[in-house]
This record gives structure tokens, C-alpha cells and sequence, in this order.
């Protein structure tokens, strides 16, 4: 049977220093640590994370293969645990988050939302700390244009008792074709060995990165389906599809696709009422055609012989989809959320197939299509003229005086008093609502934290490790009371050890 | 049906960009957009990076995950 859908969007921002230090690394650091000190008045070192429990190199498929370049846990680097029970850090030379575990995709559009307000925040208090003329630039995207990609992840909670293999096979459609509603949009072509102007303008940010179907690895020859098999919770009962191959989403509503539709596929390939009907004969040239071809006609060859188009594919896992909720309910993904999902899903694909720009509102790529086939025609502008790509840049900025994604009218879910509310409120539906409460009212006797677990240091005692191992565990509803009647650590102990 | 006969016409038409051009914009809703475009545009084209070529050649990033 399908267990709930807990998950959550780290997302790596690209940085660019102006009239400053150059290097990215440092920064990255400079942004977290003025966030830290100006909004939060935390010094750096205050609560380190706790990287007992990483182990990126294991992999989903039972064995450690050899030759691989396994990611690496840099330790050295910022790396703090926020009131809201994200994680917000530097990872290969870029800022990131990691929104709090939630339940449903309108949370983690309201997190990853939360996470874009704490960025902008950071930019704000480090412009106090630069010198004049300063500033560090920091855009939601995930590529240069120059061949170098850095990753939106989403994450989802899984049965481990579910076969691998199968979800594998029967999400890879779905990751092949969702693009057409939650692609970003690109000027160019980065394939290597392909002329930048040969692709004037495709679906997704990543698409040209994918070289594998299948894989660990996450910086190079990336894999359309990642193997990393670290839960952060129990690994008997769970694990933890770390899913890769996503565009950082500017739309709110694609950001809720995004992760509404993928979790009710993956919660029905638990109930195994997804099916292999979908399976494409080559998906890693079927994400780069689908993405090069904003016309959405590339038709790609199926296992079985015959060709789809993405739109195709993409009714058939929707009526499946349907099919699923009426006959085993959406609960897993929170019923409202899940049928409304649904609704969106169907909306959505109906307009891509009879009028694209009629989603100018709603989808990234067409409302940044427009903005560069717009622009083009006003200046008479040919394929491989800076402004055209400069759009596509400046539409991922976060400055509010530069960003074009805020001025062109994207619909919005959630509000933006909740949004300020949940830079520094945890979700109350699951264990970030622990970590999350006890680093806002415990501060100095929290030594460590990471996801499934923190570590207390209550003076003479050895230090203590409050385990977090199930992620539905340590809710409001938990343990609400027992921290707001805890005046201390040591109190709260108390109460969870009896 | 106008969408698929468009379909049959456009697909050995790799050119991208042309496609915005002749995408139809027939509902309601794409002519309320295109009217929205031209005052859209007169902002974008004020808050655009003044020197775009040397915007574009200094946005280098490292590879990440």
C-alpha cells in the first residue's frame, strides 16, 4: 500500500559576485552567514550540522559501484539549520536549500517559496557588509549557458519494500515528459559539441545535462534516474527517491505540478497501479528531443515500437492518474491537494495542446518564450543576440528591481503573509516541526541537527541524540505541548524520556 | 481539428523560434496576453542589464549537482 508522500526541493542557486571577491565559494558564504548575523542574529558556529548519518554513496541498487565519483560530504563549509527546519548551506561553490519535509505540493511551494524570500533577505544583509557598489546577484535557475548545470532536487518518501527496478521503469515517462508543464525554459543548446544558436530556445534548464538513464552520480554524467540511497529516516521501512532531473521553478503552480503529479505516479507505483505502458525506448535522447522542440510535436520511440509525443504520454499517466484516484482515494498526498492536482493537471495539458500561450501565467518556459520571441520581434533580433539570453538570465534574478519573473503576472497559490511566515515557522505535519521549534526555543543547548536527528548538550551529561527516524513523528500534534510547556532542554528531555 | 493540422505542417520545422510567431492565439485569454505584451516589454526593456554582452559573458557558473 502507498505511504503518505513526505518530501521536499533543495535547490542551488547560481551566484554572481559583483565588484567584489570573485569566488563563489566564499561568496556563498558571505550571503548564509550575513543572513545568520542580520536577520536571525545567530553567530556562524552557533549549531553545526550533524553529517553522521550522510552516506551519498550508497546506492538504491544494492551495490557500491566502482569507478563512479560518489558526491562528497564537504564539512567544512556554512551549513546551518534554520527556525523553519530547512537546511540553508554552501554546496559546490553555490548557496542552497533544502526546504523542511511537508506533506503535499502546496507546502512545498510554500517552503520553496520561503526559501526564495531567505535568499533575497540574505542579499539584502550582505549588500550592508560589501563595499560600496558591491553586491552579490543570485538567480533560481540551474545553468549558465557555458555548459555548467547545478540541480533543483526534489525529494519523496518511498516503501522500501517497493522493488527499485520498478520505479525506475514506470517514473521515468513521467520524468522524460513532465517538462512540457515544468520545464524552466533556455535560450540556447549547451549538448556538447552543439552549436549554442542550433537550439534557440527549448523547454528545460537540464535537459541537455542528462547523460544516463540510470545512476549515482549527480555532477557529471548525470542520471535521469539518481540511485543515492540515503533515507535520513528509518532505512528498513523507507527510502528516499532523490529525484534530479528538475528545472528551479519561478511559477508557483509549476513548482505544484511539479511535485503534485510526481507524487501521486510514485504513490501509485506502491499500489502498483502505474504500469509499464509508457516505457520509452531511449529516454535519455527522448528529454533532450522533447525539451529542443517548444512546438511539443518531437514524437519519441516507445519500448513497444510505435511514437508518442510528451503531450500523449502525458494524458496517458493523467487518465491513469484518474482512474487511481477515484479507486484508491488521494489521501497519500492529502485528498484536496492530490484532486486538485489532478484538475490542474488535466487544465494544464488541454491548453498546451490547443494554445501554449494562453499559459503564460502558469508555466516558466512559455512565459519566458514569450518575453524572448517578444523582444526578438520588437528588435528584430536574430538567434545568438545577447539580449535574447540576458532575458533568459535575468528572468531567474532575485532582485526584486531586476527580476522578470515577477513582472510577468505568474499566478500565485500561496500568500505572501504564509510565505513570511514560513521563513522561520516549521510545517506542523512532520518531524521539521521538532527540529524546527527546539532550535527557536532551545538555541544554546542544541549542539547539532541534521534530518533525523539532534543533538542536545544540557551541561554535565554526556551530549544527548533525540533520534528522529520517522518523518510523520514529532508533528505539532506530537509534541506541540511538551515543548511549549519546557521552559529548557533538560525539561523537554525529561518529558520525551518518560 | 486546427491543432493538428498545424501539427502535420510544422513538424520537420526544427526552428524554434519561429514557432512563438505562428503559435494561434485564438482564445480569449491569448488576445488579453498579447495586449499585455507590448506594455510588458516597454518594462523589460528598461529593466534589462544595460550591456547584456558583457551581463551574459560574466554570468559563469561552477557545475554543480
Amino acid at each position: 500500500m502507498a505511504i503518505p508522500k513526505v518530501c521536499g526541493i533543495e535547490t542551488e542557486y547560481g551566484i554572481l559576485p559583483r565588484g567584489t571577491d570573485p569566488n563563489p565559494i566564499t561568496a556563498s558564504s558571505l550571503l548564509i552567514n550575513s543572513y545568520l548575523a542580520g536577520a536571525l542574529g545567530r553567530r556562524v558556529s552557533d549549531i553545526g550540522w550533524d553529517f553522521v548519518n550522510e552516506q551519498p554513496a550508497n546506492d538504491a541498487r544494492g551495490f557500491f559501484p566502482d569507478e563512479v565519483f560518489a558526491p562528497e560530504v564537504e564539512m567544512h563549509m556554512v551549513n546551518a539549520v534554520l527556525t523553519n527546519g530547512a537546511r540553508y548551506y554552501v554546496d559546490h561553490a553555490h548557496p542552497e536549500i533544502s526546504i523542511p519535509e511537508v506533506v503535499h505540493a502546496l507546502d512545498a511551494v510554500l517552503w520553496d517559496r520561503a526559501a526564495e524570500e531567505i535568499v533575497r533577505s540574505s542579499m539584502r544583509h550582505a549588500q550592508t557588509v560589501l563595499p560600496d557598489g558591491a553586491e552579490l546577484v543570485i538567480y533560481k535557475n540551474n545553468s549558465d549557458g557555458k555548459g555548467n548545470s547545478y540541480g533543483c532536487h526534489e525529494n519523496y518518501l518511498m516503501d522500501r519494500a517497493i522493488p527499485f527496478a520498478r520505479i525506475i521503469h514506470q517514473i521515468t515517462p513521467h520524468f522524460v515528459t513532465r517538462q512540457i508543464f515544468c520545464g524552466a525554459g533556455k535560450v540556447g543548446c549547451e549538448l556538447p559539441g552543439r552549436n549554442f544558436d542550433e537550439i534557440p530556445f527549448q523547454l528545460s534548464q537540464r535537459a541537455d545535462f542528462f547523460e544516463e538513464e540510470v545512476g549515482l552520480e549527480t555532477t557529471l554524467k548525470r542520471p535521469i534516474i539518481n540511485t543515492r540511497d540515503e533515507p535520513h529516516c528509518d532505512p528498513e521501512k523507507y527510502r528516499r527517491l532523490h529525484v534530479i532531473v528538475g528545472d528551479a521553478n519561478m511559477s508557483e503552480v509549476a513548482t505544484y505540478l511539479k511535485v503534485g503529479t510526481t507524487a501521486i505516479l510514485l504513490a501509485m507505483i506502491e499500489d502498483d497501479a502505474l504500469g509499464d505502458e509508457w516505457r520509452l525506448a531511449h529516454p535519455v535522447s527522448a528529454i533532450r528531443a522533447i525539451s529542443h522542440d517548444p512546438t511539443l510535436r518531437t514524437q519519441v520511440k516507445m519500448a513497444s515500437g510505435v511514437t508518442m509525443s510528451a503531450l500523449e504520454i502525458q494524458w496517458g499517466l493523467l487518465e491513469r492518474a484518474q482512474k487511481y484516484g477515484k479507486s484508491h482515494g488521494l489521501a497519500v498526498v492529502d485528498e484536496t491537494v492530490g484532486h486538485d492536482v489532478l484538475q490542474r493537471w488535466e487544465d494544464t495539458l488541454n491548453a498546451l495542446e490547443s494554445d501554449p500561450m494562453s499559459l503564460a501565467h502558469q508555466v516558466d518556459w512559455v512565459a519566458k518564450w514569450r518575453l524572448v520571441s517578444g523582444l526578438a520581434e520588437r528588435h528584430d533580433l536574430r538567434p545568438g543576440d545577447a539580449r535574447l539570453k540576458a532575458i533568459d538570465l535575468q528572468y531567474h534574478d532575485l532582485r526584486p528591481e531586476r527580476c522578470l519573473a515577477t513582472r510577468v503576472g505568474l499566478e500565485r497559490l500561496v500568500d505572501p503573509e504564509d510565505v513570511t511566515a514560513a521563513m522561520t515557522n516549521p510545517p506542523k505535519t512532520t518531524r521539521a516541526y521538532f527540529r524546527g521549534r527546539c532550535l527557536e526555543k532551545y538555541p544554546d543547548e542544541i549542539v547539532a541537527a541534521n534530518w533525523d536527528s539532534l543533538v542536545f548538550d544540557i551541561g554535565s551529561d554526556p551530549l544527548r541524540r533525540v533520534p528522529m527516524m520517522e518523518p510523520l513523528r514529532g508533528t505539532a500534534d506530537h509534541v506541540a505541548s511538551v515543548i511549549d510547556q519546557s521552559a529548557t532542554a533538560t525539561e523537554l528531555l525529561d518529558r520525551l524520556g518518560r | 481539428m486546427a491543432e493538428r493540422t498545424q501539427k502535420s505542417k510544422q513538424t520537420s520545422d526544427r526552428d524554434a523560434t519561429e514557432a512563438p510567431a505562428d503559435a494561434p492565439v485564438t482564445s480569449e485569454t491569448g488576445e488579453k496576453l498579447k495586449a499585455e505584451l507590448d506594455d510588458l516589454l516597454d518594462e523589460i526593456d528598461e529593466v534589462l542589464e544595460t550591456n547584456a554582452e558583457e551581463f551574459v559573458k560574466s554570468y559563469v557558473q561552477k557545475g554543480g549537482q
